[in-house]
């Protein structure tokens, strides 16, 4: 497989793999069979255009998806995970399950002191790009902002407000 | 006729023109212009609307010449493969010298409606200065401008009561553009933003609408919460159209509760879209107002579940126009069809665009809606698989369709049954559906879907095909067949340069034709455009390096990747960029 960006290679055609130019889709007369290999259908996401719709749509639909679903990431854990924001309703209950599922406590929130006397911080990636402490600004407005969640050492969370 | 023409003469313009008034068909118009001189002048100055399908048939100095009175306008711009991204981002459809036209020439205009046309700020500006009465401003799948834009049309135009911004890409400056209304501006009908991302002002909107107080249609977008809705609901009881900004919230919660008491005075609503962010569970506060909903878009809303969306729709049995996602299924299919008897446009849309694909309807889910719902006339429907059998029932029990659009997630795919192509079934569709205007047809297909087509439909005007046909046949069948032909648009189908060029008239009749990855060569592209000088014959390139790269490279035997032809009065496009080349 070369490495090239070679899009145009890549995009895929009804057709032999390097010709640009003969394009036909498959006739009929090779699609009768159901056992003919020509019958496999091209795989969709290849094809510019298809299914037709809106890109506007196609754009909103994705973010909208994914909406909820955001990557865990805990200092030092090999892998990540992901977690529904939908599923909770508050603060409590989301701290709750993030302590279940990485097996460790994070401890209470308090506004001036962000969490104290917890060996680990949340904080987590906004809109902007921005590393914020979780626990500032209302859980509804927390919930559509946040793109991902970071489960720092309480030590590098110094910054963030966090007295260890 | 003679005698006609003169008593009508007895009449003074006067009364022509009111009885043109009751004419409010633009083809009723266009009919009437024909008749003779004296009526074409009537009608040329009291015709207040006008409509150009395509914006490059003609041009604004001959609009104004022919319609110098004319106070509201529709233009279209970009192919509707457009959409698909199948044509290069500047390909042109520019509204600024339409604005900049009826501007210098001071048309008194009150209402645009425009659709995938470029946009700019600057535009919008010179909009919202030159036109003191301008009222209604509506952009669908339109592109270019900022918020920055919408700001001058809030601040300046003041007798607004009309701004519906659906489904563009707007760049969201965050601005403050919702407070750029001032606050004497209390004329608003009907404001939809739901296509922005940026937050707007939420006091600024809650002021706005307490004041309108005719304000009957109003969309959110997603950056509001659920709190700024139940607000507004307290103030706009009256809202027949709304449109849900974020709906998700603590279903405990003193704000939902308060959401669902003002929900439950809102008497008004007939239509209801948006949960641009839902949590099932708040859905229950909507029920009140489901009996009385003719409209229901839930198309945006992938986190509504399948039995949360039953469960709603089991409250709306008077819907008439129904937008879903597929993962409704097809058993949520079956609950539609027992609980909306009053349904006559239903469209389906995919859930899942990128992956391999769970698509969670089929035929059976097409069905089961076109035996329940007896009003059924248009549909949009994307599903994983289809059968010729089921395709034969639908056409059975539904001889109403104006316009049917199946699209299967694999273009290709045979009937999912028998492993047949799926040309028996669209052929009993065209054969039963006689008043069948537009028709996407997606699937395996041969030339013999095309016959039927051509046979058959006889008022078909739109037909959108995509990886069908054998031969130049298919084409030519639909070309000699559909008398009323207006748009077709067929891409990645073995049609060339025999159906192209037999006949080369009909393209006059029609609005316009697009091909593309089709067998058409640059050869007969020039036959075509040297034969028909009122036809402008654009060749689109891919590679947007330059029309002397393109050239270079193509010769007359070479195919063209995508053509796209029209009818014009006004010859060749002066603003086409570099990569399309006007034969």
């Amino acid at each position: 497989m070369d490495s090239d960006l070679n899009l145009k290679a890549t995009e895929l055609r009804l057709g032999l793999p390097g010709t640009i130019d003969a394009i036909s889709p498959p006739k009929n007369s090779k699609r009768s069979s159901p056992d003919s290999d020509s019958a496999t259908p091209p795989p969709k996401a290849q094809i510019v255009g298809w299914p037709p719709v809106r890109s506007y749509r196609k754009n909103n639909l994705a973010e909208a998806e994914s909406g909820s679903f955001v990557k865990v990431s805990m200092d030092g854990a090999p892998y990540l995970r992901k977690i529904d924001l939908k599923v909770y309703n508050g603060y409590v209950e989301l701290l709750e399950g993030l302590e279940k599922m990485f097996k460790l406590t994070i401890g209470e929130y308090s506004e001036r002191e962000g969490y104290k006397g917890s060996e680990y911080a949340p904080a987590y990636e906004d809109k902007d790009g921005d590393l914020m402490l979780v626990g500032d600004v209302p859980w509804e407005m927390f919930k559509s902002s946040c793109k991902r969640l970071r489960i720092m050492k309480a030590s590098d969370a110094r910054g963030l407000g966090c007295a260890v | 006729m003679c005698l006609f023409q003169s008593v009508m003469n007895y009449f003074p313009e006067e009364v022509l023109e009111h009885v043109f008034d009751f004419l409010t068909s633009h083809r009723d118009r266009n009919a009437v212009s024909l008749v003779c001189k004296s009526w074409y002048s009537v009608e040329k100055f009291s015709r207040k609307k006008v409509f150009i399908g395509n914006c490059y048939a003609v041009n604004p100095e001959r609009l104004i010449a022919r319609f110098p009175r004319l106070r509201s306008l529709i233009l279209k711009g970009k192919p509707h493969f457009a959409d698909f991204n199948l044509v290069p981002h500047d390909w042109g459809g520019h509204v600024y010298p339409w604005i900049e036209a009826m501007a210098k020439s001071r048309i008194n205009l009150e209402e645009l409606r425009l659709k995938r046309m470029v946009v700019s700020d600057e535009s919008l500006k010179l909009l919202a200065k030159s036109f003191p009465n301008f009222k209604s401003l509506v952009l669908v799948s339109c592109e270019g401008f900022t918020t920055n834009g919408l700001a001058a049309i809030a601040s300046n135009c003041k007798f607004l009561r009309e701004l519906d911004l659906q489904e563009n890409e707007v760049d969201d400056r965050k601005g403050h553009w919702l407070s750029c209304f001032p606050e004497s501006c209390t004329s608003l009908v009907s404001l939809n933003f739901a296509c922005l991302k940026g937050e707007v002002n939420a006091a600024a909107l809650e002021r706005l609408v307490a004041r309108c107080r005719n304000l009957r249609s109003l969309r959110l977008n997603h950056a509001l919460p659920l709190e700024v809705l139940q607000k507004i609901l307290v103030q706009a009881p009256q809202l027949n159209d709304l449109g849900t900004g974020s709906f998700t919230h603590d279903p405990n919660s003193e704000t939902f509760i308060k959401l669902k008491n003002a929900v439950k005075n809102c008497h008004s609503i007939r239509s209801l879209s948006g949960f641009l962010d839902v949590n099932g569970r708040c859905l229950p506060a909507v029920y009140p107002i489901c009996a009385n909903l003719t409209a229901l878009n839930l198309s945006y809303a992938p986190g509504i579940f399948s039995n949360e969306l039953t469960k709603l729709i089991r409250h709306c049995k008077k819907i008439e126009r129904l937008w879903i996602l597929d993962t409704i299924g097809d058993k949520g299919l079956g609950v539609v069809a027992n609980t909306c008897k009053e349904l006559q446009e239903l469209r389906v849309f995919p859930s899942d665009l990128y992956g391999v694909g769970n698509a969670a309807v089929t035929e059976e889910g097409l069905v089961a809606i076109s035996a329940g719902c007896p009003k059924l006339n248009s549909i949009l429907y994307f599903c994983q698989q289809m059968t010729n059998a089921a395709l034969i029932t639908v056409a059975k029990n539904c001889p109403n369709f104006i316009r049917f659009r199946l699209c299967t997630l694999n273009p290709i795919v045979p009937d999912a049954a028998t492993n047949q192509p799926l040309d028996e079934g669209f052929g009993a569709i065209v054969q039963s559906c006689k008043g069948l205007t537009r028709l996407s047809v997606s699937g395996q297909l041969t030339d013999q879907v095309f016959l039927y087509i051509g046979m058959y439909a006889e008022q078909l005007e739109m037909l959108s095909i995509a990886f069908a046909g054998d031969s130049d046949k298919g084409m030519l069948y639909v070309l000699n067949g559909c008398k009323k032909l207006k748009k077709l648009e067929i891409r990645d189908s073995p049609f060339g340069n025999m159906a192209l060029l037999s006949d080369m008239g009909k393209y006059e009749t029609m609005r316009s034709l697009w091909m593309s990855s089709c067998q058409v060569t640059l050869g007969a592209c020039k036959t075509l455009a040297e034969k028909m000088p009122r036809l402008n014959v654009e060749i689109i390139s891919e590679n947007e390096g330059g029309a002397g790269e393109v050239e270079a490279r193509l010769d007359d035997r070479d195919r063209v990747e995508k053509m796209y032809l029209y009818r014009t009065l006004v010859g060749p496009r002066t603003d086409a960029p570099d990569f399309v080349r006007t034969l």
